[in-house]
């Protein structure tokens, strides 16, 4: 394979200076991108403290367990707390951690503007307070927030103004850091005109176009219809209008949710488990998959609603069934890219090669065993994208059962071994309390196996998802498998361990910050080899980012201009509902 | 660009099978007649859901052919009517449409144990129409969260044998 732009220098020249940067922690190099990363994985591992916190008091309350803590009608501030904070906060806070630290390792440069950085950080964390402070308002009686009005926010139900606000800023944060790393990008390709996009910056640019693009549909949402709502400057919105544009983000979200793990599992799982990446031409592949069909695939959250004709959920179960390729092509270069190291430590046979990984290793385990629970989650997924089945378990506790196991877990515990890898480099500490970060992974998988079948399991038998209690007055349910007691028990026991293993997560992380520095080697070989089958070998157009950004956006149009048209030809606030405070 | 044979089989394989998932929903709607939850129930007034002919005073009414019933279901914080209050009853042997809306928030209607399930948006009217064989009886449920007595919001379907089916509980 020809490496035409490499054969022009000595080579020896490149692997002295490599070896010498692999010397210095990511910290000493770029301190400043040390610094807003260690700062986002802060506020990620706080929201991920509470949510987890808060996961056990649902767990428990809603299978009748355990209710001393919360009456069932405060179950709903708890669970918009553990929403919230989980899926925007713990999970996107890490995203911009983390791709600041892969911007500045890619590219081999800091961010162009500390004060900039710590601008967009400060935006974010500001708007995430005030959001979760409307939340928790609701649990205290004297206070006049409320924002029970879960993850989805569907109008009529109306929140306190700062509840709006607060993820409004949060969001725009979330825009300026996108600008921040592409601007870096930017600052590189003046010094490397010829050069390949490096991959990790291929798939952070991506990733936030496609963001730039869903959260167009959250950002009108609430700036047009909710926030002047809850403001009181018009008295009426249109339900479903507003549910729409809730789901064009709130699909292409999942994708924001789950890119960190994909970025992770191409660039740095290969190395973890003693190989390379199999191919770097096929994860740009996968990234412009995800960039062009993220968006158009909304209405699959919206079979089971009236007013959307059946012809555009055909169209979004289409794009959605093909959102399967990118996740295959993933699975196959994970697996194989394990293979190639399993072997190059010695592995052999058909599947004894599994034996000769580094199980004991935490940042792979949780990285391995987070891609084992996706693969379920998967085809989980499918039964939910097959629009008439869907009919069975729409709204059901078979749809958390779905994504505990892809933002729960495939994106949760892959963030959460990640950390153990990369925060010794952004903080140049030795990872603490090793022995705890070494079965916590294990834990997971545990909880979350006992959970989340039981919960796929109730969601068949009709359970319904998002309610305080276990049962009804009129009816009983008639599980296929199992019983009802056997399940709330697996997923009390489960959602225990869940929430055990978040905690020990912690422990270590703060344990390693509260370390002292340049005690001990870090333990963790920053160096990320290159890919077998490298960038070089893949035709030039994949880089071609504005391209397929294009695409993307005739694809949004062509899913999405004409329901939204009708939707709003008739008047935007038409059928006119007002609002329901909670 | 060089892609490995073992990863070009599985990206054919991968294919297929994405084409026969989408075969078989092309298959349930086309050929085994699965009917999705789609506009044909029009459009209301939120705040006033009998103003408009898509919808009627909540109740049982007599469909369009003999053997046929039209159902009428308002769903609101934290009741179906009918349904919660007193079950809604049809007969066996019958096809049967219900009409769903709601005239407060976003709330879901599930007989629970069937395919029956759908949202209930202030504003639209969800039409679904089902065949009951044989006698039974059904929760029903509000699976879409709806403010604080959201558990609380529930009721029960009786398809009753025809004989003890009243003409009087007709509209």
């Amino acid at each position: 394979m020809a490496h035409p732009h490499r054969s022009e220098q000595p080579q020896a020249y490149e692997a002295d200076e490599t070896s010498l940067k692999d010397r210095l922690a990511f910290i000493d190099r770029y301190p400043n991108a040390a610094r807003i990363t260690r700062l986002c994985m802060g506020v990620s591992f706080t929201a991920l403290t509470i949510g987890a916190l808060l996961g056990i008091v649902q767990a428990l309350h809603r299978t009748n367990v355990f209710r001393g803590v919360i009456s069932s009608a405060d179950y709903y501030s708890v669970l918009t707390g553990h929403g919230v904070l989980l899926a925007l906060f713990f999970t996107i806070f890490f995203l911009t951690g983390i791709f600041t630290w892969g911007t500045s390792r890619s590219l081999g440069m800091g961010l162009p503007s500390p004060g900039f950085s710590l601008g967009w950080f400060l935006l974010m964390l500001s708007g995430a307070v005030m959001t979760a402070t409307a939340i928790f308002g609701g649990l205290v009686g004297q206070i006049p927030f409320s924002a029970d009005v879960l993850y989805t926010f569907y109008a009529p139900l109306q929140a306190h103004p700062l509840f709006y606000a607060g993820l409004a800023a949060w969001l725009v944060g979330t825009w300026l850091a996108g600008a921040d790393w592409i601007r870096t990008y930017y600052h590189w390709r003046q010094d490397n005109p010829n050069e390949r996009i490096p991959l990790q910056v291929f798939m952070i640019m991506t990733t936030m176009l496609m963001w730039y693009i869903a959260t167009l549909g959250v950002a009108v949402e609430v700036l047009v219809f909710l926030l002047p709502l809850s403001l009181g400057l018009i008295d009426s919105v249109d339900p479903l209008l507003t549910r729409t544009l809730f789901w064009f983000f709130g699909h292409p979200v999942v994708y924001f949710w789950l890119m960190p793990a994909y970025f992770a599992w191409y660039t740095v799982l290969p190395k973890l488990s003693g190989g390379r990446l199999f191919s770097d031409p096929l994860a740009r592949v996968v990234f412009i998959l995800f960039l062009i069909l993220s968006t158009p695939v909304g209405f699959h959250h919206q079979y089971a609603d009236p007013g959307v004709p059946e012809g555009f959920k055909f169209i979004a179960m289409t794009n959605t069934m093909f959102l399967l390729l990118p996740s295959f092509l993933t699975a196959f270069t994970v697996v194989a890219s394990m293979e190639y190291g399993a072997r190059q430590r010695g592995g052999t046979g058909y599947l004894r090669w599994l034996k000769a990984l580094p199980w004991g290793n935490p940042a792979f385990a949780g990285c391995a065993l987070a891609g084992m629970m996706f693969a379920a989650g998967g085809f989980s997924g499918i039964i939910n994208a097959g629009m008439n089945i869907n009919s069975l378990i729409h709204n059901t506790l078979w749809v958390p059962g779905h994504f505990h196991l892809t933002v729960g877990t495939a994106s949760a515990l892959t963030m959460m071994a990640i950390s153990y890898w990369l925060y010794p480099q952004i903080t140049g500490k030795r990872l603490q309390f090793y022995g705890v970060a070494q079965i916590q992974p294990y834990i997971w998988f545990i909880g979350m196996g006992l959970m989340s079948n039981a919960m796929h399991r109730a969601g068949l038998a009709g359970v319904p998802r998002r309610t305080a209690e276990p049962q009804y007055q009129q009816f009983d349910f008639a599980p296929v498998l199992g019983s009802m007691p056997e399940m709330r028990l697996q997923i009390a026991i489960g959602g225990t361990l869940l929430t055990l293993g978040a905690l020990m997560f912690v422990l270590v992380m703060v344990g390693t910050w509260l370390a002292e520095r340049g005690r001990g080697r870090l333990r963790v070989d920053s160096h990320l080899p290159e890919p077998i089958s490298g960038a070089s070998d893949s035709p030039r157009v994949l880089d071609n980012v504005k391209l397929w950004f294009l695409i993307a956006v005739v694809l949004v149009a062509i899913a999405y201009g004409f329901p939204i048209y009708s939707m709003v030809a008739d008047g935007a606030f038409n059928p006119a509902a007002p609002p329901f405070p909670v | 660009m060089h892609v490995h044979r073992f990863e070009r089989l599985w990206l054919v394989a991968a294919l297929a099978m994405i084409v026969l998932f989408i075969g078989t929903v092309t298959y349930g709607a086309v050929g085994a007649g699965y009917g999705m939850v789609d506009d044909t129930g029009g459009q209301v007034d939120p705040t006033d859901a009998t103003a408009s002919e898509n919808f009627r005073e909540p109740g049982v009414y007599n469909g369009s052919e003999p053997g046929h019933y039209d159902v009428y279901i308002e769903a609101k914080q934290f009741l179906f009517v009918p349904g919660t209050s007193d079950p809604v009853r049809v007969p066996a042997n019958s096809t049967v449409t219900f009409h769903v809306t709601s005239t407060d928030v976003v709330h879901g209607f599930e007989v629970v144990g069937t395919n029956i399930n759908t949202m209930a948006v202030p504003g639209q009217v969800a039409t679904i129409t089902v065949e009951f064989d044989d006698p039974g009886q059904y929760g029903l449920v509000c699976n879409e969260y709806c403010g604080s007595g959201h558990h609380t919001m529930e009721g029960s379907l009786e398809v009753v044998p025809p004989g003890q089916f009243n003409k009087s509980e007709v509209n």
